[in-house]
């Protein structure tokens, strides 16, 4: 267990040592100048000279008139501290700030979305396994739902929901003429903004899953220990029972594996339901050529995939017991 | 003679398997039509033909004109083809590389698979799609050929592990302990004798890459982040979006691109789940 946990926590040092690297690196080899760009769209004033010494002062201000290793030493140096920089996009408001204002919806919307997807999808899945009725009605849609592009799903719904029929809304977290409070009036009206992108998010990861239990069901069902089991004259339900638990174990892998598109389809997702979170403000970043709010959208982004991976190898390690006996069930 | 009889077995089943046959069926319809629709449409997908703006479908337009008057057919039918383009393209791509990697890890194990898996793990755990987001914001001009690149070595960490993994079972068999034996070098040992037991599993893998391949596709363009110089399924997903054609009421310009990719990958997991039937008789329903 030491080992594995050893292993992993390795690979997951390397993979954040990598990403905070490359996050440096791309944004400041993109093409544009992020000042420049602030300072025409402030249009300060048309003296050149009073630009440049604008421009000097940011470049200063933001460390980009030092050495390049240096920038990147200042860079881990900084991240340590929790200083993100200033966003150029939302001046004088500075990264952290910003992210932390949007994270708080993207947890909302794919924490439940996630899990209650990957939990109903097991269990239709695993219904669905050969049984005639079930398999040839939820496994057609399961397909489809699986194989539909999060944006396609996405505008479906705000069309079909949001403009026919008119009864959710289709942008936003909350209805314009409020701010956030802690009042009834509020949380309805989030939970309402909150529905049609939880949804769509969810109908594209329950396919998923009910198509990978039900292979993985029938997989398990043509075992030597199912036959075993039904020789011995095992009743069905039991023997669907260890089926189940031994197929859920690669479903939690899985899980893992998924993480990425999962927050990428969240991203799409967002940005078709103008929701205001981690996704929707990496598109305006890019727009903008918003250095420092890319380099802090990547790293939320990855600091949070790095995390639930981790909480899954613990829940990993607390479901199948090989692990924890040192043999290694799953190699890292 | 004997894999003339199991060529015979695995034509059999496929014949008899809805799922493949359907599946088969619906790709091929696609590709078909990706072929010939492009010299069927009169009109540029770029051009503004119709200066009435949007329109319904009609005899002149089969799919309706956009919102700048475009014709949407044209667009749809040429976005089709680069779809098929980056499916088979970066798919590819991301099959051979997790084959490659997946080979030599699994069998040159030793310090050579440690570090190949770690690479693959940690590519494995990075979301690829934000790391492809910042790569093409970063590129100015970009071409159906980047995207494939970018998306075939994004898209192989899977493979290569599933790949060694099988690897590993198979090199201390005793037909490749022979081969070995016999003084055969590694590179012919794994493609003549590991190879050919993985067959059918390297087909499933590279249908999979193709749907997987085809819904980044979908997602990058969509954000704006595709080709700049061609049309495709997901920038007509974001110009509808962006010219609100949901607001307006313009389903034409949004429903064929997004029911073309869901047909396309839907029956491509069809014919995955379909071919492993095909190929594994267990799973075959009686």
């Amino acid at each position: 267990m030491k080992k594995y946990f050893g292993r992993k926590i390795v690979i997951y040092l390397l993979t954040f040592f990598l990403a905070v690297t490359i996050d440096w690196m791309i944004p400041r080899f993109m093409p544009g100048d992020p000042i420049r760009n602030m300072l025409t769209r402030v249009s300060v004033s048309s003296n050149p000279s009073a630009i440049q010494m604008m421009y000097d002062y940011y470049a200063h201000l933001f460390g980009l008139d030092l050495p390049t290793w240096q920038q990147y030493l200042n860079f881990w140096q900084a991240l340590f501290k929790g200083d993100l920089g200033i966003s150029t996009y939302l001046f004088p408001t500075p990264v952290k700030q910003v992210l932390l204002r949007a994270v708080p919806y993207d947890l909302l919307l794919l924490i439940p979305a996630i899990l209650l997807a990957w939990y109903t999808g097991n269990k239709f899945g695993a219904f669905a396994a050969r049984s005639k009725w079930l398999d040839n009605t939820i496994s057609p849609v399961s397909y489809v739902l699986t194989a539909t592009p999060y944006m396609w799903l996405g505008i479906l719904l705000a069309w079909l929901f949001g403009i026919v029929l008119g009864i959710f809304p289709i942008a936003g977290a909350y209805a314009f003429s409020l701010r956030p409070a802690f009042s009834l009036k509020f949380i309805l009206s989030a939970l309402h903004h909150w529905f049609l992108p939880f949804i769509s998010i969810f109908m594209v990861g329950f396919g998923g899953w009910s198509i990978g239990m039900r292979n993985m069901i029938i997989y398990e069902l043509e075992s030597d220990y199912s036959h075993y089991l039904t020789t011995l004259g095992a009743p069905k339900k039991l023997i669907r029972r260890y089926a189940f638990n031994n197929a859920v174990l690669p479903q939690i892998t899985g899980l893992a594996l998924q993480l990425g598109v999962v927050v990428a389809g969240a991203l799409v997702t967002e940005v078709v339901f103008s929701y205001p979170g981690i996704g929707y403000l990496l598109l305006a970043a890019i727009q903008n050529q918003d250095y420092f709010l890319i380099q802090g959208c990547f790293l939320f982004i990855i600091i949070g995939v790095l995390l639930a991976n981790f909480t899954l190898d613990v829940i990993y390690v607390l479901v199948d017991p090989r692990t924890r006996r040192g043999m290694t069930g799953e190699t890292a | 003679m004997s894999t003339q009889k199991k060529k015979n077995e695995f034509l059999y089943f496929g014949l008899r398997n809805k799922k493949l046959l359907v599946g088969s069926a619906i790709i091929l319809f696609f590709l078909i039509l990706s072929l010939v629709g492009p010299w069927l449409a009169q009109n540029d997908p770029f051009k503004f033909v119709n200066p009435l703006g949007a329109e319904a479908p009609s005899s002149k337009y089969w799919f309706g004109t956009t919102f700048f008057g475009q014709d949407v057919f044209s667009q749809f039918v040429n976005g089709l083809r680069a779809t098929f383009v980056v499916g088979l393209i970066g798919g590819g791509l991301g099959t051979l590389l997790g084959i490659l990697i997946g080979f030599t890890a699994g069998y040159r194990g030793g310090l050579v698979d440690e570090v190949l898996n770690a690479l693959t793990n940690i590519v494995l755990v990075i979301p690829t799609l934000a790391v492809l987001l910042i790569v093409a914001a970063y590129l100015k001009v970009r071409s159906v050929w980047t995207e494939c690149l970018f998306i075939g070595f994004t898209a192989w960490p899977w493979v290569a592990r599933a790949i060694r993994a099988q690897t590993f079972s198979l090199r201390t068999r005793d037909f490749v302990d022979l081969a070995r034996m016999s003084g055969m070098k590694a590179t012919p040992i794994i493609f003549r004798e590991i190879a050919p037991n993985m067959m059918s599993y390297l087909l499933l893998v590279f249908i999979l890459q193709f749907g997987g391949a085809i819904l980044t596709a979908a997602t990058l363009d969509f954000i704006g982040l595709g080709p700049t110089n061609a049309i495709s399924l997901g920038l007509m997903m974001q110009y509808a979006v962006l010219w609100g054609a949901l607001q307006l009421g313009i389903w034409w310009w949004f429903i064929p691109p997004g029911l073309a990719i869901t047909a396309i990958v839907g029956a491509l997991y069809s014919m995955n789940v379909g071919l492993d039937e095909v190929f594994n008789p267990k799973l075959r329903e009686m």
